[in-house]
């Protein structure tokens, strides 16, 4: 493999992973407050379709950004409304979540644009357009420095750059701030947050709607910046992969960014070569694409390190009278 | 689930019960959806077409999941409907154990294969290869770079049919051309995944192909927008996709799927059932499209080359193998 294919899989790599990161961070902040969140998916699909049609019919990326946060804002407070508030089966209710958006997206686009259930085709404005680092041409002629910077540092959307500074963010908020504290020991053991005379539902409703502004930035990227539109179910089960990464990452930031970076290289790989001949092996791309889901299999089976989910997780909170 | 399959299963019986009184045919939609943008929205076009000239009204249903398959075969069937068309290859084996419950309903499979087709049943497959061997001469000689690339979707036998079509057609103008294939994934999922379409056709255009050919549903949508993007030339499939991306899509191998449901939905309880029909390019049944949007792309000699063989093949002076015969390819390796 020379060195522009292994720059060129690189750069693969992270545009694959960068939905991947934005949907584990927004998992992150809900299932570490204790709220499951099978409905990232759901979340990541629904921003997907309203910032295609916004960034459609206004011409302006910015308002299809809005717009998809503002989807996934609404399916996470109904995420929130149900399992919080009425303390409803978290699992349930995010299935739910996928469901519904899988069949409402359909259902609005078909009405809203006659296109079968696609929206037109961006241009222009309408698309998140890659922005040049600066100095990416003139440090082209340094060997292996330039031509790394200029194709794998450079050249990306700005949400990747923003995916990319929300993980040491996420570390800092989680870990140095009194916000984080909290959120994390709701997720352990809300009995004590609330001893301590915090809002054990205020808290887990902010964490559901900081993993709902998440995945409407990631589902907005996938529309507008790696794609020109909306497509039916175009997620493809990228929700589902950044739930393993977080169990992978077991619920930290910067193991979710390595995760997913891993599993966006694998994919990455997977699209590159058909088969990969290893020592006289041939390793057919089926089993590239299935290891991120074996890597999970056997993390959680306790083979390499052990992945504890926060212990609240999943039980919605009742207060003793 | 339960809920909703009953809701699902209550819903599909209103439509059913609406309709039964005039024996109305009935269309079913495999999981891609009609509004594919490809082999079932050309089957809905075949239908609409249908409908307006006859002013005939049709059932119809999109399937949702695997487990619809049977019910809706059976729910139409019992409805009174006929002829129920199937669409898609993963509705042979259900049609082969639905159709001799209900002798008096006929039935059309698209794209399937039965071994023993039931009396009231009637087969309908295309020659996709003839069509694809026409695409794959366009796109060699299209090509500067001498690279083609194949994105496939799911990796099934249909789709590799198409991809080995495609590399032999590629082969006959120019035996040095290298083709690249990349299917999709393995899973359902991969018909609607433009954003791994988009990295394969990044990853092929990296290995040099300059023009792409995308069989694959909705994953085909990323392809070809990023085909257009960076500036290299596509190729669509089953319906005309050359609007798309005017001037960017070098052709789109066309199959009449909307041809094939026309013809069933208007031969109606008359249609001839019991065995398999074959459309080719004799029939007209795959081809390749031309055009205000890709007039220019293709000059008058790529156009006679192509004819020549479209003529020898429908004379039987050149045979175009079949994946399906061998289950390999002689062009190419999956």
């Amino acid at each position: 493999m020379d060195f522009l294919t292994l720059l060129q899989i690189s750069d693969s790599s992270v545009r694959l992973a960068i939905p991947l990161l934005l949907a584990c961070l927004a998992g992150l902040y809900s299932e570490r407050a204790g709220i499951f969140d099978i409905g990232l998916e759901g979340k990541m699909l629904a921003a997907a379709f309203a910032a295609g049609a916004f960034a459609a019919v206004t011409g302006n990326v910015w308002v299809g950004l809005l717009a998809g946060i503002g989807a996934s804002l609404i399916l996470s407070a109904i995420h929130g409304v149900a399992s919080i508030t009425f303390r409803g089966n978290q699992l349930i209710s995010g299935v739910a979540i996928n469901m519904l958006a899988a069949g409402m997206t359909v259902l609005i686009a078909q009405r809203w644009f006659q296109q079968g259930g696609r929206t037109p085709s961006l241009t222009g404005d309408g698309r998140l357009n890659p922005i040049t680092l600066p100095f990416a041409d003139m440090f082209e002629s340094i060997p292996l420095f330039g031509p790394t910077y200029k194709e794998l540092i450079s050249g990306h959307s700005v949400l990747v750059y923003l995916a990319l500074a929300l993980v040491p963010l996420t570390w800092w908020v989680l870990y140095r701030t009194r916000f984080g504290l909290r959120l994390r020991a709701v997720g352990e053991n809300p009995a004590s947050v609330d001893t301590a005379g915090v809002s054990v539902v205020r808290l887990r409703f902010t964490a559901v709607m900081i993993c709902g502004v998440l995945c409407g930035v990631a589902g907005a990227y996938l529309a507008t910046g790696l794609q020109a539109g909306f497509i039916k179910d175009m997620t493809a089960g990228r929700g589902f992969i950044a739930l393993a990464a977080l169990i992978f990452a077991k619920w930290r930031p910067w193991y979710a960014l390595w995760a997913c970076l891993l599993f966006g290289f694998l994919q990455a790989v997977a699209v590159r070569f058909q088969s990969i001949e290893i020592a006289g092996v041939v390793i057919p791309v089926q089993l590239m694409e299935a290891l991120p889901f074996i890597l999970t299999v056997i993390i959680l089976a306790g083979f390499v390190g052990r992945a504890i989910p926060p212990r609240a997780g999943g039980e919605p909170y009742i207060k003793e009278r | 689930m339960t809920l909703m399959k009953k809701f699902l299963g209550a819903a599909a019986g209103i439509a059913l019960a609406a309709g039964a009184a005039a024996a109305e045919p009935a269309l079913i939609f495999d999981l891609g959806g009609k509004f594919d943008k490809s082999f079932n929205e050309a089957a809905f076009n075949g239908a609409e077409r249908w409908a307006e000239e006859t002013g005939g009204k049709y059932l119809e249903i999109v399937l949702q999941s695997e487990a619809q398959r049977e019910q809706a075969l059976r729910r139409f069937a019992e409805a009174g409907a006929n002829p129920v068309i199937t669409m898609g290859f993963a509705m042979a084996t259900p049609v082969e154990q639905v159709a001799p419950d209900y002798p008096e309903t006929k039935f059309v499979n698209i794209d399937g294969f039965i071994p023993e087709i039931p009396a009231n049943v009637q087969m309908i497959s295309f020659q996709e290869h003839q069509g694809s061997y026409l695409v794959g001469m366009l796109a060699a000689m299209a090509s500067e770079s001498g690279t083609v690339g194949f994105v496939g979707g799911m990796d099934i036998p249909l789709i590799r049919h198409f991809g080995c079509g495609y590399a032999q057609g590629v082969k006959a103008v120019n035996p040095d051309a290298t083709v690249i294939a990349n299917m999709t994934g393995t899973t359902p999922a991969a018909w609607n995944d433009p954003v791994k379409g988009s990295e394969l056709t990044k990853a092929q255009i990296a290995q040099g192909a300059d023009v792409v050919y995308a069989a694959a549903g909705g994953t085909g949508v990323g392809v070809l927008q990023t085909a257009a993007d960076e500036d290299i030339l596509s190729i669509g499939v089953d319906s005309n996709q050359n609007h798309l991306h005017s001037g960017k899509v070098l052709t789109s191998m066309l199959k009449r799927v909307d041809v094939a449901v026309y013809e069933a939905l208007k031969s109606g309880e008359d249609l001839e059932t019991g065995g398999a029909v074959v459309l080719g390019l004799a029939e007209e049944g795959v081809g390749y499209s031309v055009d205000e949007h890709n007039e220019a792309l293709i000059s008058a000699e790529m156009k006679e080359a192509v004819e020549a063989a479209r003529t020898a093949i429908i004379n039987g002076e050149l045979e175009v193998a079949s994946y399906y015969a061998t289950d390999s390819c002689p062009a190419l390796d999956f």
